[in-house]
């Protein structure tokens, strides 16, 4: 017998945290982790108690876009995340810092649940976790061990990602896991293609996110994020689409 | 560690219908380099009545390594790191493929065959 006590701890890390918002795509390089960031910040900023999880351990990029420094997690009976920005924010760079993390799938199982375990959120509203690209080790590790969790699903226009991002969502569905709904991100041509298929499949369709030239002058400043047309953005469709005022 | 191995251990007696456990096998692993008397410490601490009687044995696993890219076996030793590495590892075993290449030929590429975590063997209690 070999039980992994890990896993009794989860439930209790995640009992104070109201909703978790997974931020997902199958494809890589679409805005998961500039829509993460901007999604958190403004939740933070509507005075909602929020934590960020950059759950993509090998390629982490939050803690560039927010411009998170030094700030360390506390040790206490587990792990207090640092708050920045107004979030509390967990990340593998707190502990190998800008250096590369060759994982395999067994590995990264192993770091979702040990941070899964250790991380003490304490009492939340939302927490937003940026999540790896694809339907891998992570995604499977946040279906089975966040029952709770809800999918955001960014995309590009282009055809490719799309493909990608079907298969996510058809998988999320075929599950019964919540799709929270889909963001078409950098769109530059005025086709609906993208809204028709979310909408085809009885999802919500948060809305497009123009292509944003400027986003890349706002990486490492989270004020001049959120002011970006991106930036903005985002926070029209959070405040929409989840309620908030 | 102890807060979830008390966890489980509970879970599993209330599982198994155990209104007393009287021993709890747990293995401990070395990587993360968790001081054994704490740990103890920690365990009788955190006991809930159903564990109060119970006698934790624990055994520490030692940790080797094996590299995948030319199977190279060693055993390591946080000793050999550096205060911040010896931290991440504690806190992320898996930050070792970030602080440790293989002795033979340099690879990060390795996997952990033995002393990962804490784990639970086996449990040993009265029924109702």
């Amino acid at each position: 017998m070999k039980i992994d006590p890990r896993i009794s701890l989860i439930e209790e890390r995640l009992k104070g945290i109201r909703r978790v918002i997974a931020v997902s795509s199958g494809k890589g390089g679409v805005g998961k982790s500039l829509v993460s960031s901007a999604l958190a910040l403004t939740l933070a900023r509507r005075g909602l108690r929020t934590g960020l999880f950059d759950m993509d351990f090998t390629s982490p990029a939050s803690h560039i876009i927010l411009g998170v420094g030094d700030a360390q997690p506390e040790e206490a009976d587990g792990i207090v995340p640092p708050v920045v920005h107004g979030l509390k924010y967990m990340s593998i760079i707190h502990y190998v810092h800008d250096r590369a993390s060759p994982l395999r799938g067994v590995d990264l199982s192993n770091v979702v649940t040990e941070l899964l375990a250790v991380t003490i959120w304490g009492k939340l509203d939302f927490l937003v976790i940026d999540m790896p690209p694809g339907i891998s080790d992570v995604v499977l590790d946040v279906l089975r061990l966040i029952r709770k969790a809800e999918f955001l699903v960014v995309t590009t226009p282009s055809r490719l990602a799309f493909e990608t991002v079907r298969k996510l969502i058809d998988l999320l569905l075929e599950l019964g896991v919540p799709v929270l709904g889909v963001i078409e991100n950098m769109k530059m041509g005025s086709s609906d293609r993208i809204r028709r298929e979310v909408e085809g499949r009885g999802l919500n369709f948060w809305g497009e996110v123009p292509f944003d030239p400027r986003l890349e002058e706002s990486i490492g400043d989270a004020g001049r994020l959120m002011r970006t047309e991106f930036g903005r953005a985002i926070e029209r469709m959070a405040a929409e689409k989840l309620g908030i005022t | 560690m102890a807060e979830a191995v008390i966890r489980t251990a509970s879970q599993i007696a209330e599982r198994e219908g155990l209104i007393e456990v009287t021993e709890v096998n747990v293995r401990l692993g070395e990587i993360q380099q968790v001081d054994l008397e704490v740990f103890k410490f920690a365990l009788s601490q955190l006991k809930t009545q159903e564990l109060k009687k119970a006698r934790f044995n624990i055994r520490r696993a030692e940790a080797r390594f094996r590299c995948r890219a030319c199977g190279c076996e060693w055993l390591f030793s946080a000793d050999e790191l550096d205060e911040e590495a010896r931290e991440a590892v504690h806190f992320i075993p898996e930050a070792a493929h970030t602080f440790v290449r293989c002795p033979e030929c340099g690879s990060r590429d390795f996997e952990f065959t033995s002393g990962r975590g804490v784990w639970i063997e086996s449990i040993k209690g009265v029924r109702e």
